[in-house]
């Protein structure tokens, strides 16, 4: 029974159907974006729009989606792939992606259909009679994740094996289909699945900024003049939680592509979860969107009690969507960490392992263990929610504690930012020996130093509560304990200044953004302990100070080495080598530009801007300052453009990048690029240490392994 | 921009290639670490519950100035009148089905087929027995005869924090008991297909390391609900 489902998904009529669904799903999305900017455009400008407009909007809408719908139903069958449209949506309900995001609309649909007139708990109590709908959207989008993954077929092989059938892993992409589709399909090789983070990551990353430069043009000027305030919540909320995904997403291609290649593995030790891990993340995205369009004001911390009783329902989404990704977290973090055990080359033992790989565990420990209390808080909320069941509202007897949230939460998202920025460091000691040509400093300590972070990342989380109302003892163990955490970051800091310490250094674009990454770390934590301080945090809580720390930290350790590492890595991924002035010319724009948003933001914050605010006084004097910075901001936003420019041409060129442009040790360089199906032609063999540069050229550190006889 | 090059032409010509072998005993440690590993990662989902109950069933200062005729002191860990009965019969239960999945275990691994499958069914009833103590009675699903096995109406879930931590921290138990139970109805199913001889008992093996971990978890949440702080009415 269950196979003939699987094999109705893939016939003919299943295909076309899809097709037919993206066709019409697609223009429906596209229209109603375009009708959005185009209201608010009339809105803006004043002009008299007709009174019906909005009536006639719908109708256009649902016609050309109608006639789209019924195109694609034609073209799935591929009599018109001569046309662009009709091989786009021929090939549309080819991806697992489209299969997908139908069965989550489908279930979502359903669910909501049947419920909608279902009360919560709270509802029904305080006497309200009309549903809001919140009930059937916390069901909808719970059984609906269900819904997509089951329609995508990343849960098929489980499927199968639950009722006794045997399944056998599948490699390469689809049959009888071209090469680049199986990037938009259920693919368990671990290269496919790095590309698949890092693409998503890097489209969800402009999404993030292409918001922060709206409401950054609102800030530009004191007073209101492009949102209302509803609005620039909802704004500011999803940059924050949408930057959080992309950087995930960032961290998730990094570890996926690199980990297994450079410890000589063929793959991650499970396969079908690596693709779950991904996978499950697209409908967690559509939650945080829909989320954004619902509206949502609490933030991405989402903060009880306003959280528990805003009427705003995009917070549910928002909640839901941000628990389904940490499935995504765990699972892949799992994943590697078994990895990291398991599927070593031989010769490789923990102490010769490129120090990425070091980081990658720290990171991966933080993940699977943490990310379980957040859940519990994101839980909680949604439980208080609609069941009514209390966790913080002090009313009760004994009563409940908005600040429980606050501790399960940032039990979680302190270590949550230290995920991000370890894998960056990673990257900066990984990258500098060999533009220095000299070894890295202090491997061993440089390596526990990266354990080191992850553990005291455990024990600080309080430092985000000092103004919430805790005892005062606390407030003193979690001000020492936090300044702990710069005893590993200076280990790392002056390793990579010993290595930088008379080195033979050569610049091209990765090495300039892992120099770049340096100093705007640096900025980062120098502005660190001035907030872990209980007395100066008293004063810059919740003020832009926190946004500049933030941002230069997360810039410095995540955002900079990760574009020298896309960068570094791009003739690896390709076999195309990228175009180095461009890759310059985006450098020398993002790296000024940010150190300006960045002191910027740190300096309006010490006169007195607080954050999350959609406007401020004119007597504060802060407007010049507060221009400078959305410019700031734009020229980020178009090096961005350019760097992506430099990617998407640079991979059409010709001209094959040499085998091994920058001189490196590291054993993912012995593969040819790009990389096969399984890494490596042969097994390698690992015979010496990792970071030997520019010592004795004989010494090498790994090799296919000879046969026998040779 | 394909990243990964398909079938390279001197050593492969069909269109799918093979993966490097990797032998059994190798995915079988794969698979112990990664079933551990998940293990305590869920030790913090249950951990942060348990801090949960902690925090908030204490006494207030409100509490001791509105309540004279209590003689209890702030910050005194509290706990909800539950019934011992329900509470204890459930727990051995749980208790006793763990050892008819080491029987299952034991019984899978020398390739007694039949001792395993009873086994596991017996695992499954004393399991659901548990569940639905907990559903029926302990939640009051069927209030009036919740009232008539405890002796008093039972807890809701609106009822403030005691019935808030109550129901989170038996649901999400509930949870990975039902889990628990659909793995074993899976076990039983695909034995009969002739999986899981000796030698390749993993997938019992998972099961019972995931039965087992449920029920630790219980051991903890179980003295936690019934046994520790003074009983407020």
């Amino acid at each position: 029974m269950v196979k003939a489902i699987v094999n109705f998904s893939h016939s003919k009529f299943a295909r076309s159907f899809y097709a037919a669904f993206a066709g019409a799903a697609l223009t429906w999305l596209l229209l109603s974006v375009a009708f959005l900017a185009l209201n608010w455009i009339v809105d803006l400008a004043d002009i008299a729009a007709p009174e019906n407009a909005v009536a006639l909007q719908g109708t256009v809408r649902l016609i050309l989606a109608v006639l789209m719908g019924i195109l694609g139903f034609i073209a799935g069958s591929g009599v018109l792939n001569g046309l662009w449209i009709g091989r786009f949506l021929y090939y549309a309900g080819r991806t697992a992606l489209v299969r997908g995001l139908f069965g989550q609309g489908l279930v979502f649909a359903i669910v909501y259909f049947l419920m909608r007139d279902v009360r919560t708990i709270p509802e029904i109590e305080s006497g309200v009679t009309q549903a809001s709908g919140e009930a059937a959207i916390v069901l909808g989008a719970l059984l609906s994740t269900f819904g997509f993954l089951w329609f995508s077929g990343v849960m098929t092989d489980w499927t199968l094996q639950m009722f006794g059938h045997h399944t056998e892993l599948k490699h390469g992409g689809p049959p009888g289909e071209p090469e680049w589709l199986r990037y938009f399909n259920i693919d368990v090789n671990h290269k496919v699945i790095g590309i698949q983070y890092g693409v998503t990551g890097i489209l969800v990353l402009l999404l993030g900024g292409a918001l922060a430069i709206l409401f950054r043009l609102e800030l530009a000027f004191p007073g209101m003049q492009l949102f209302s305030t509803d609005d620039y919540n909802t704004l500011f909320s999803a940059h924050g939680m949408i930057m959080i995904a992309a950087v995930f997403l960032g961290v998730g291609a990094l570890i996926n592509y690199l980990a297994p290649v450079m410890i000589g593995a063929a793959d991650m030790a499970f396969p079908r979860l690596n693709a779950f891990s991904y996978w499950i993340g697209v409908p967690a995205a559509v939650m945080l969107v829909g989320g954004m369009i619902l509206g949502w004001d609490t933030g991405w911390v989402g903060y009880p009690p306003h959280s528990s009783s805003t009427q705003m329902l995009g917070v549910v989404l928002f909640l839901m969507g941000f628990y389904m990704n940490g499935f995504a977290s765990i699972a892949s973090a799992i994943n590697l960490l078994v990895t990291v055990v398991t599927m070593r080359a031989k010769g490789m033992n923990y102490w010769r392992m490129p120090i990425f790989v070091w980081t990658a565990i720290a990171t991966s420990i933080m993940q699977f263990s943490a990310t379980q209390t957040v859940g519990v808080a994101l839980s909680m909320v949604l439980l208080q929610r609609t069941m009514g069941m209390n966790f913080f509202d002090p009313s009760t007897v004994p009563p409940g504690d908005p600040v429980l949230y606050q501790h399960l939460f940032w039990f979680y998202s302190h270590p949550a930012v230290y995920v991000w920025v370890v894998p960056g460091f990673g990257l900066i000691s990984e990258l500098l020996p060999v533009f220095a040509r000299k070894p890295l400093y202090g491997y061993k300590w440089v390596a526990m130093s990266s354990i080191g972070i992850a553990l005291v990342g455990f024990i600080v989380w309080a430092h985000h509560m000092f103004t919430a109302g805790m005892p005062d003892t606390l407030r003193y163990i979690f001000m020492v304990s936090t300044m702990f955490v710069g005893i590993p970051t200076g280990v790392k800091f002056f390793s990579w200044l010993g290595t930088i310490w008379g080195g033979k250094m050569i610049y091209p674009t990765p090495m300039l953004f892992i120099l770049g990454s340096i100093s705007v770390f640096l900025l980062g934590g120098l502005s660190g302990p001035i907030l872990a301080t209980i007395p100066t945090d008293l004063h810059l809580h919740d003020s832009y100070w926190v946004v500049g720390h933030f941002h230069a930290t997360i810039f410095g350790g995540f955002v900079f080495p990760f574009f020298g590492a896309l960068y570094y890595w791009y003739p690896k991924i390709t076999g195309r080598m990228y175009n180095e002035w461009l890759g310059k010319l985006h450098f020398w724009l993002m790296l000024p530009a940010f150190w300006v948003m960045s002191i910027g933001q740190m300096v309006v914050g010490l006169r007195g801007m607080r954050r999350r605010i959609a406007d401020y006084d004119p007597a504060l004097n802060l407007d010049f300052t507060h221009s400078l910075i959305t410019i700031a901001t734009l020229v980020i936003g178009w090096s961005v453009l350019i760097m992506i420019y430099n990617l998407w041409t640079s991979a059409r060129s010709k001209e094959l990048a040499p085998e091994n442009p920058w001189g490196s040790r590291s054993p993912e360089w012995l593969a040819p690029s790009p990389l096969p199906e399984f890494n490596y032609l042969s097994p390698i063999e690992i015979i010496g240490e990792p970071y030997e540069y520019g010592k004795d050229e004989e010494e090498i550190y790994a090799r296919p392994i000879p046969a026998i006889g040779d | 921009m394909a990243a990964v090059t398909i079938g390279h032409d001197d050593h492969h010509d069909d269109h799918h290639e093979h993966a490097p072998e990797i032998p059994y005993p190798v995915q079988l440690r794969s698979n112990r670490v990664g079933l551990w590993l998940f293990c305590i990662s869920e030790i913090f989902l249950f951990a942060g519950l348990l801090a949960a109950r902690f925090y908030l069933w204490r006494v207030s200062p409100d509490m001791v100035a509105s309540h004279p005729a209590y003689e209890v002191e702030v910050g005194e860990i509290l706990r909800p009148e539950l019934s011992q009965t329900v509470g204890f019969i459930t727990t051995a239960m749980l208790l006793v089905s763990s050892y008819y999945m080491v029987r299952a275990e034991v019984a899978a691994e020398h390739g007694h087929r039949g001792r395993m499958v009873r086994s596991l069914w017996v695992t499954f009833v004393l399991g659901l027995l548990f569940l639905l103590g907990v559903v029926i009675i302990e939640w009051g699903t069927m209030p009036e005869l919740a009232q008539a096995i405890t002796g008093h109406s039972p807890i809701r879930p609106t009822d403030g924090v005691f019935g808030a931590v109550l129901f989170a921290m038996t649901g999400m138990h509930a949870i990975h008991v039902t889990t628990g139970l659909i793995f074993i109805l899976i076990l039983i199913g695909n034995s009969r297909k002739g999986w899981y001889q000796p030698g390749r008992t993993w997938g019992v093996e998972a099961c019972a390391i995931y039965w087992h971990y449920v029920d630790v978890v219980w051991i903890f949440f179980y003295p936690a609900l019934y046994l520790i702080g003074t009983v407020w009415h």
